[in-house]
């Protein structure tokens, strides 16, 4: 963007004539620019065909070769009483001892056909657990992933800013620190004292007990969750906006717009930014992995009505199903988060190459 | 008369306008430039002083892991039910949990138990990376493309829901923790060695050794695995602070370590309902070990990574 910024000021100068001509073949690149994203896209989605084979194949191998036997969790207590007539049956009606091959298509073609089974530890199928909760999730989520960036800009660049001065330190400090600590404990934290100590928000939940999850209600909820989650993820964000921007800010365009004498808050903001910004946004599509784990460990803390904390259930009730169909949601959630951050910056840049 | 008045208040003026005002427009010039540091800090005077703090706290806490249970027969294991949740005080200097337990034993022994799970599952998931990355490197070709793509998708699962799967397949044993953390963490290890083998294999003495009838076995054995030792035991140290931190987030849920072994993040777990009981201490010293011990570990392994490889610092910023 800065190469962009610094293109058009070259055409504004320019003679109206060189202007116009420079406009028409541009267009055309775009329009070859657009087709060579969306043959990006088009790979990408490829690829990811084998990957998530592979993962459901793997997850699926796990659960086949593990001591856990889908009969006994049936029965529970009670296989003591059945008879071996019943045991069978049920054996024969879960289709425990045909080939893993079986099996396998059997909860695959399940898979495609929008129907991954049944959830035991919910009593719902999974595609009811999954269309229930992902909106909540998805909401969390999404309001951490605006406070970590919002918080990454302002923290980074002002740190940047003066680098070494007391900002730079405490926040290059206080980062590097927070990478140390774990969610839950920054959870449990904000508990104590937000809700606990303060008594300014409440402990956990999507509404009060027994209320309505109207807007407000949900919204009082979700500050707690959002927050942690947000300044959990941050410091990769705030301490890479940081070195990006100092490497912009010792780049030749830079240097080129001190010497033209702009301001400096123009220097940084709208000559340094934008190019120390293209590999943010990178780092932020590939940050998806860290943000479902984080997820996971807030919903948990927060009892927040997600999936997220839907895999912990599953997990403690061994549910298979549902666990390897929330593994699997979260690998596309990873590979679309790549997906969208590589378009991005292929549109945002027209340096960066889409044939990779 | 006139002149010399004018000219030597000017003499007079131009060197009181030029001494104090002069630097101070320079200087914050100067500072007003984004991106200019302070010469104060010298990335050498940091580093040192990351190190020398690192090493010290990490002795610190080995000390106080190892002596604390010994110093006057104090047992972690021993349950107080007449000093259920006390806060911290002159008996107990963090207070007790919910069965009574002393915390500061409690902590340190947790303390214990995590960092050598971890020590277990850098050393184990290192050696599976070590080898998946120098087959990769040494073999290419259509093995080289394969177990690389193998890499992409483990990395596309996030570790810790590949972990959770893991662990609830096979709950309840240390063998599924290490299984856990060894199986998702492998991946950069693996990553690294590849690179390093090859750029090792371009060089001389490897020329010279297959030149000299050597078997492609015994150049991987003798010649390439010795030379990527260093990277590898950077990566398995660097391994650690993710080894604890998956380790704790398991137990915190549940599905981690048996209750009987305590380690921080069983503690934490038990005593996330204490919390909401407003016993906020029993969670304050475990955090505190735990979040200082990471950090410990993670600035002496960087201080020696700058050290022993400059070249790799981006890669091998875990």
């Amino acid at each position: 963007m800065g190469a962009q910024a610094m293109t058009e000021g070259a055409t504004g100068r320019a003679t109206p004539a060189a202007a116009r001509g420079r406009r028409g073949p541009s267009r055309a690149a775009g329009r070859s620019r657009a087709r060579a994203v969306a043959a990006l896209v088009g790979r990408r989605l490829l690829f990811a065909v084998p990957v998530l084979v592979l993962v459901s194949g793997a997850v699926f191998a796990l659960g086949a070769l593990s001591p856990f036997d889908p009969v006994k969790q049936y029965y529970g207590v009670q296989i003591f009483n059945a008879s071996r007539e019943d045991v069978e049956r049920v054996r024969a009606e879960l289709g425990v001892d045909d080939p893993v091959i079986v099996q396998f298509g059997r909860w695959a073609g399940g898979l495609l056909t929008g129907d991954p089974g049944n959830s035991r530890s919910f009593r719902q199928p999974v595609a009811d657990v999954v269309g229930e909760r992902l909106p909540w999730t998805l909401l969390l989520v999404g309001v951490a992933l605006v406070v970590a960036v919002l918080l990454a800009l302002l923290l980074g660049v002002a740190a940047a800013w003066r680098q070494g001065g007391w900002l730079d330190r405490v926040v290059t400090a206080v980062g590097h620190a927070l990478e140390g600590v774990p969610p839950f404990v920054l959870a449990l934290g904000a508990i104590a004292v937000f809700a606990l100590g303060l008594g300014w928000l409440p402990v956990a939940g999507l509404s009060d007990a027994g209320a309505e999850a109207s807007a407000g209600q949900v919204a009082r909820h979700l500050v707690l969750p959002a927050l942690v989650l947000g300044i959990s993820q941050s410091p990769w964000l705030v301490l890479h906006v940081r070195q990006s921007l100092l490497a912009a800010l010792a780049e030749d365009h830079v240097t080129g717009a001190r010497a033209r004498g702009l301001a400096e808050r123009v220097v940084v903001l709208r000559h340094a930014l934008p190019t120390a910004l293209l590999p943010f946004v990178a780092l932020v599509g590939a940050r998806v992995p860290e943000l479902v784990t984080g997820a996971v460990l807030v919903e948990e803390v927060f009892s927040w009505p997600g999936v997220a904390s839907a895999v912990v259930k599953a997990a403690l009730a061994v549910d298979f199903p549902l666990l390897a169909a929330l593994t699997l949601l979260a690998t596309v959630a990873v590979l679309l988060g790549s997906l969208l951050a590589d378009v991005a910056s292929a549109l945002l840049d027209p340096r960066v190459a889409t044939d990779g | 008369m006139a002149d010399l008045v004018t000219s030597s208040t000017e003499d007079s003026s131009v060197p009181s306008a030029g001494g104090p005002t002069a630097p101070a427009a320079w200087r914050s010039a100067a500072r007003r430039r984004a991106g200019t540091p302070r010469a104060s800090i010298g990335s050498g005077r940091a580093a040192r002083l990351r190190w020398i703090v690192g090493a010290a706290t990490l002795a610190a806490l080995a000390v106080g892991a190892v002596l604390l249970p010994w110093l006057g027969g104090l047992d972690e294991r021993v349950l107080d039910y007449a000093a259920v949740r006390r806060p911290p005080g002159p008996d107990h200097l963090f207070g007790t949990d919910e069965t009574g337990r002393d915390l500061l034993l409690l902590a340190f022994a947790g303390l214990r138990v995590s960092l050598l799970v971890a020590v277990l599952c850098a050393v184990v998931s290192t050696m599976l990376g070590a080898v998946v990355g120098a087959v990769s490197g040494a073999v290419g070709g259509w093995t080289d493309r394969l177990l690389m793509r193998l890499v992409d998708t483990v990395n596309a699962v996030p570790h810790l829901l590949l972990g959770i799967v893991i662990v609830a397949l096979y709950r309840g044993s240390l063998t599924a923790v290490v299984a856990s953390i060894a199986l998702t963490h492998w991946t950069t290890v693996a990553r690294i060695v590849r690179s390093e083998v090859l750029s090792l294999r371009q060089r001389p003495y490897i020329d010279a050794a297959i030149s000299g009838g050597a078997s492609r076995w015994r150049v991987v054995r003798r010649h390439l695995l010795p030379a990527v030792v260093p990277q590898a035991a950077i990566s398995a140290v660097l391994l650690l602070p993710h080894a604890v931190w998956h380790e704790t987030a398991l137990s915190f849920l549940g599905l981690g370590l048996p209750p009987h072994m305590a380690s921080i993040g069983n503690i934490l777990g038990d005593g996330r309902d204490a919390v909401l009981l407003g016993a906020w201490w029993i969670v304050v010293l475990p955090s505190v070990l735990l979040i200082v011990a990471t950090l410990a570990v993670s600035g002496v392994a960087a201080t020696w990574r700058d050290r022993l490889v400059p070249r790799r610092r981006s890669e091998l910023a875990l």
